[in-house]
């Protein structure tokens, strides 16, 4: 039987994938694809469930890619399976098999306690559990946990991070304890309570009790104890769902789950299972790994191979929290005659386990608490020989620990959720991937768990491949070893740089990232001297270029705050100047159609009037939004508005690899989308949230929590720190959250340099914040004191009188806007623009003329 | 480019009125000229920009391509060679250049006019 029609049970994750497999293989469409799934969603990211309330959205941790030959029918459970007749069946009908795949993963376990059957006690297992907990935490304050396992430190996370109170409570002594030995468990549970989660260790939940609203409102525990809780999470444990296999008779394993063979066949030759539902000889796994091989294992047979399951990899790393949390392998020391050695460091708080073979030459399994950098390169050397000397692997790895990548065997498993080896790697890198994205996209590897990714770069160091990071044709460096050799060696001019690191004339590209470089380090009035010829035209114009050749300006107005006085004076300027007007994405005012040789008028009106450059124009601090917060809003629980004037006030002028924007919101409500932005607070009862990373734009990226309840004083040190190590080791053009990404150790290295110091930077990135608010300085009042650089706002050097006569507008909607078509284009023949084409030029803009609605009166 | 008209030559500005790699726009019977001056020497194109139809040229960046001395349209970044006005980056599309010296610390610009 190699060929029919099968029906798959569960779009999860493992559903998912053997799905694909399948379809990989079978390029004859052999197989005729019906999925099933209980959920109304298509297969998502369950490893990765908890980032949804980091932010991220429903859809990106959609796994599904819609194919032809699969038909997938949501939100249809399977209710039956009758053997004899071959068929399922489902509300909706009835499904003949030839073949049939169970893949429908497993419960979660409710401990009958009870109270569980409140509102308000909920499971977390699916995108609808934590849709529910989100919106029954709103306004709520504290919270709870039943289970003080990997799930439950995870679900704790999420209740911390809706803003509640939370406790955990395990019935076993220490937490994550089918994981973590006792003296690893003591260090977590620091790490835990630091974070402001109570533990309850050692100790029983025996009754969950309704508040007089009758939703859940405390825990009462073995010890006598109640904890408040309004919001309880039951993070108990997971069981297969094998109710179908059950209910037709199959065999399950001694723990539940449908018993299959090393094939994930059962006893009935059609029926196959496959994830968390399967009891692989006996034995069900609770990670996605194992499922992914066992689908990968009936996807082969399907089409007559002979693979088998190769045994799991129980490797487990507690992700979130902030807290380095490993184990993998044999991490109790169950195997006979196995050794131990352990590394307990209170100044660092670490604490490493590795278990050794008897003869100490094989590595078995460990523990890691507090520092898990080791992590891939020991979990990909299980059952091997060790890498290098224990203490050297487990020492802090700016030591130098070797334990690099490089040194494993060709047949380490380097991605484990992908069982990808290091040959597979090597051979990927030999047949010519250069970077990660590429390895991911050949190899899957990292496409998961991703904390191969580090062991990933290093094998691509190891194999000699060295991505180019030249900034252009005239220079070799990187915008970031620039930075340094300007800094370092204290060079003031692109002359000087370009001669002595570079050649050429330079161009478009390595010009402006040069000026943005000099101003970063303070070299002054960003237009002097030959600075001026480095410029965009829009910060040379100090203004932004606009299709026709005009320009608009954009005066600041921190926080978007704005008294009358100040509205009417921009209301005259743009009268008096016949400006086109609108309130901008950011929260300011935005007039348009200037001509250069308006500019230093118009700005002369607003300067005086108190207004500065909003550097709209610049790759700058552009507007640090704001909501109004608690100057009125009922909800507010802080300043958000003095604090974003305060910020827009600090960082006004800081020039930057990319722009960089900022908002703040006066509470949770977020209002204010400060999650969207480079730098985003978000005020909480006792101080800031601080958030990083985050954009709109083409690529929408919601920025991540770096810090939380933070006193003003060290939002603003941090927020220091985070814009200066930006502006110096970013890439041209390169948004925060990009550069966070491309960051080796990402967001926890970030949090390591700006947080711990471990580079020690902080004191020098502060210093150099420091002199840039010190010498800031509004560029359109320097401009307007000097008249030499007023020298070039002319139309004309030889008529200066003579506006440029090409500049021509209409009226649209009672304001003036550029003639549509505007100045023909010359010599271009049509359709030779290319992509870049403006819409003058082009001709498929949509009319938007609906028709004015009338207003009887 | 088969006959070219050559009209006269106008004096512009003085030489110190055009900074270093940086360009200016002046008027010349008419005409939009884009003005630059760079180490290769001066430079003369027309200063609309032939994709957008937007006088913008003059306030481009100036550079080089393998060395070859460059502007780049400030709208939309296509780069230009300043001595024969093709488009470096798009087949087929040039701006007209024109003839451009200094004569006594004044710079003098000629249209060229292709028919
Ligand atoms: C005027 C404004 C639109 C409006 O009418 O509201 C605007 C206009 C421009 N935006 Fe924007 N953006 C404006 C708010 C935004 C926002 C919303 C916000 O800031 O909250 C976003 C999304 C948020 C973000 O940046 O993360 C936004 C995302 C972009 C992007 C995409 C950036 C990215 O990382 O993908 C660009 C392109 C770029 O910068 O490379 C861009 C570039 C531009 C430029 C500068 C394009 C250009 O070079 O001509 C536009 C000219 C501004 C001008 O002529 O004055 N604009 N732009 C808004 C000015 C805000 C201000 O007060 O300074
Ligand atoms: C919060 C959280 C964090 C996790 N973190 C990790 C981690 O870090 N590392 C790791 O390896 N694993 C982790 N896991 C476990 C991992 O998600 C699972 O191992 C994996 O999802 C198993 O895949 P599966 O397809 O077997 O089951 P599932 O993904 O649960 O999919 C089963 C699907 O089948 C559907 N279904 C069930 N019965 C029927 C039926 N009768 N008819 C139709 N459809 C049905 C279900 O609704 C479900 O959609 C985590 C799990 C959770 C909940
Ligand atoms: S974010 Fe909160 S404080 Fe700010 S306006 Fe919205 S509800 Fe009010
Ligand atoms: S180990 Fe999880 S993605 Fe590679």
């Amino acid at each position: 039987m190699n060929g029919g029609r099968l029906v798959v049970v569960g779009n999860g994750m493992v559903g998912q994938r053997f799905v694909e497999a399948l379809r990989a293989r079978d390029t004859e469409q052999r197989w005729q694809v019906t999925v099933l799934g209980e959920e109304r969603r298509p297969a998502y990211d369950r490893v990765r469930l908890s980032a949804y309330f980091d932010g991220v959205s429903a859809e990106e941790l959609n796994l599904h890619t819609p194919d032809d030959g699969v038909e997938l029918r949501l939100g249809e459970a399977v209710t039956g399976l009758d053997r004899d007749r071959r068929v399922v069946t489902t509300a909706h009908g009835e499904y003949p098999y030839d073949a049939l795949v169970l893949a429908t993963g497993s419960y979660p376990f409710v401990p009958p306690v009870p109270g569980t059957d409140l509102p308000g006690v909920f499971v977390y297992r699916t995108l609808d559990d934590l849709a529910a907990i989100r919106a029954h935490a709103a306004g709520r304050r504290t919270g709870a946990v039943v289970g003080g396992g990997l799930l439950g430190l995870e679900a704790a996370n999420a209740l911390r991070l809706l803003g509640l109170a939370t406790h955990v409570v395990e019935f076993a002594p220490r937490l994550m304890p089918v994981q973590v030995d006792t003296a690893g468990g003591a260090m977590l549970r620091r790490y835990v309570e630091e974070l402001g989660v109570t533990t309850h260790l050692g100790v029983a939940t025996t009754a969950l009790r309704p508040g007089p609203d009758g939703t859940v409102r405390a825990l009462e525990l073995g010890d006598g104890t109640a904890v408040e809780a309004d919001v309880v999470v039951v993070a108990a444990g997971i069981r297969p769902r094998d109710e179908l296999a059950r209910a037709a008779g199959l065999d399950l394993g001694p723990r539940g789950g449908v018993l299959v063979d090393a094939g994930c066949r059962t006893a009935d030759e059609r029926i196959w299972a496959v994830g968390e539902c399967a009891a692989v000889d006996g034995v069900c796994h609770g990670l996605v790994a194992p499922g992914y091989a066992m689908a990968e294992v009936v996807a082969d047979r399907l089409l007559g191979g002979a693979a088998t399951f190769p045994g799991a990899d129980t490797a487990t790393k507690l992700k979130l929290l902030g807290v380095d949390v490993a184990s993998f392998g044999d991490a109790h020391g169950t195997t006979e005659g196995c050794l131990d050695v352990t590394f307990t460091d209170p100044a660092t708080r670490t604490y490493a386990k590795l278990v050794l073979s008897d003869d100490a030459r094989t590595l078995l399994g460990g523990v890691l608490v507090g520092d898990a950098t080791a992590y891939p390169t020991l979990r990909a050397s299980v059952g091997g020989p060790l890498p290098g000397p224990p203490l050297a692997l487990l020492a802090p790895a700016d030591a130098g620990g070797g334990a690099g990548a490089a040194a494993l065997p060709g047949t380490a498993q380097v991605c484990s959720c992908n069982a990808v080896t290091k040959d597979d790697v090597d051979a990927a890198i030999a047949g010519g991937c250069a970077d990660v994205p590429a390895l991911k996209a050949c190899t899957r590897a990292g496409t998961s768990c991703g904390s191969c990714v580090p062991m990933l770069k290093q094998l691509l160091d190891a194999a000699g491949v060295r991505q180019s990071t030249a900034l252009c044709e005239h220079f070799d460096a990187s915008r970031q070893e620039l930075f340094d050799i300007v800094r370092v060696r204290g060079i003031r001019t692109f002359s000087q740089l370009i001669a002595e690191h570079g050649r050429g004339r330079g161009c478009d590209i390595c010009k402006p990232v040069v000026a943005s470089i000099l101003a970063s380090l303070g070299s002054g009035y960003v237009l002097d001297g030959e600075q001026a010829s480095l410029q965009d035209t829009n910060d040379h114009f100090l203004a932004n270029l606009q299709r026709d050749g005009t320009y608009s300006v954009v005066p600041r107005i921190p926080g978007g705050e704005v008294s009358p006085e100040k509205l009417i004076v921009i209301g005259e300027v743009a009268r008096d100047f016949n400006l086109y007007t609108k309130i901008t994405g950011g929260q300011r005012i935005d007039l348009f159609g200037a001509r250069v040789e308006q500019l230093p008028l118009i700005w002369r009106r607003l300067v005086d009037a108190g207004f500065e450059s909003g550097h709209a124009y610049g790759k700058a601090l552009r507007t640090v939004k704001s909501c109004v917060g608690d100057t009125w809003c009922r909800y507010g629980v802080q300043d958000s508005v003095g604090l974003a004037v305060a910020l827009e006030l600090r960082y006004r002028g800081l020039r930057a690899p990319h722009k960089l924007k900022s908002a703040v919101s006066g509470c949770a409500r977020e209002c204010a989308e400060a999650r969207s932005k480079d730098f985003g607070v978000i005020a909480t009862e006792t101080g800031w949230n601080l958030y990083v990373g985050g954009n709109g734009g083409f690529r929408p990226r919601h920025a991540e929590l770096f810090a939380t309840d933070l006193s003003t004083q060290e939002l603003i040190s941090l927020v220091d720190r985070f814009l200066m190590y930006y502006v110096r080791t970013a890439d041209r053009l390169q948004r925060t959250s990009a550069w966070i990404e491309a960051m080796d150790g990402g967001l926890d290295h970030l949090r390591a340099v700006l947080v711990e110091d471990s580079l020690g930077l902080c004191a020098e990135l502060e210093a150099a914040m420091a002199r840039h608010v010190g010498s800031y300085s509004d560029e359109w009042r320097d401009t307007l004191d000097d008249p030499e650089r007023l020298r070039r706002f002319t139309s004309f050097v030889n008529a200066p009188d003579v506006p440029d006569p090409s500049i021509s507008f209409e009226v649209v909607r009672g304001q003036p806007v550029p003639v549509r078509g505007g100045p023909p284009p010359t010599t271009a023949g049509p359709g030779t623009a290319g992509a870049g084409e403006p819409a003058a030029v082009g001709g498929r803009r949509q009319p938007v003329t609906l028709g004015m609605p009338e207003v009887r009166r | 480019m088969t006959t070219a008209s050559v009209l006269d030559w106008t004096t512009v500005c003085p030489l110190d009125r055009l900074e270093s790699d940086r360009g200016v726009a002046a008027l010349v019977d008419g005409v939009q000229v884009a003005l630059f001056r760079t180490a290769d020497g001066l430079f003369a194109l027309d200063n609309q920009d032939p994709v957008s139809g937007a006088y913008v040229l003059s306030r481009g960046i100036v550079g080089s391509r393998n060395g070859v001395p460059t502007v780049a349209s400030p709208l939309h970044k296509q780069v230009y060679d300043l001595r024969t006005g093709d488009c470096l980056d798009l087949p087929g599309v040039s701006v007209s250049r024109h003839e451009v010296r200094c004569r006594d610390g004044l710079v003098e610009v000629r249209l060229r006019q292709e028919e």
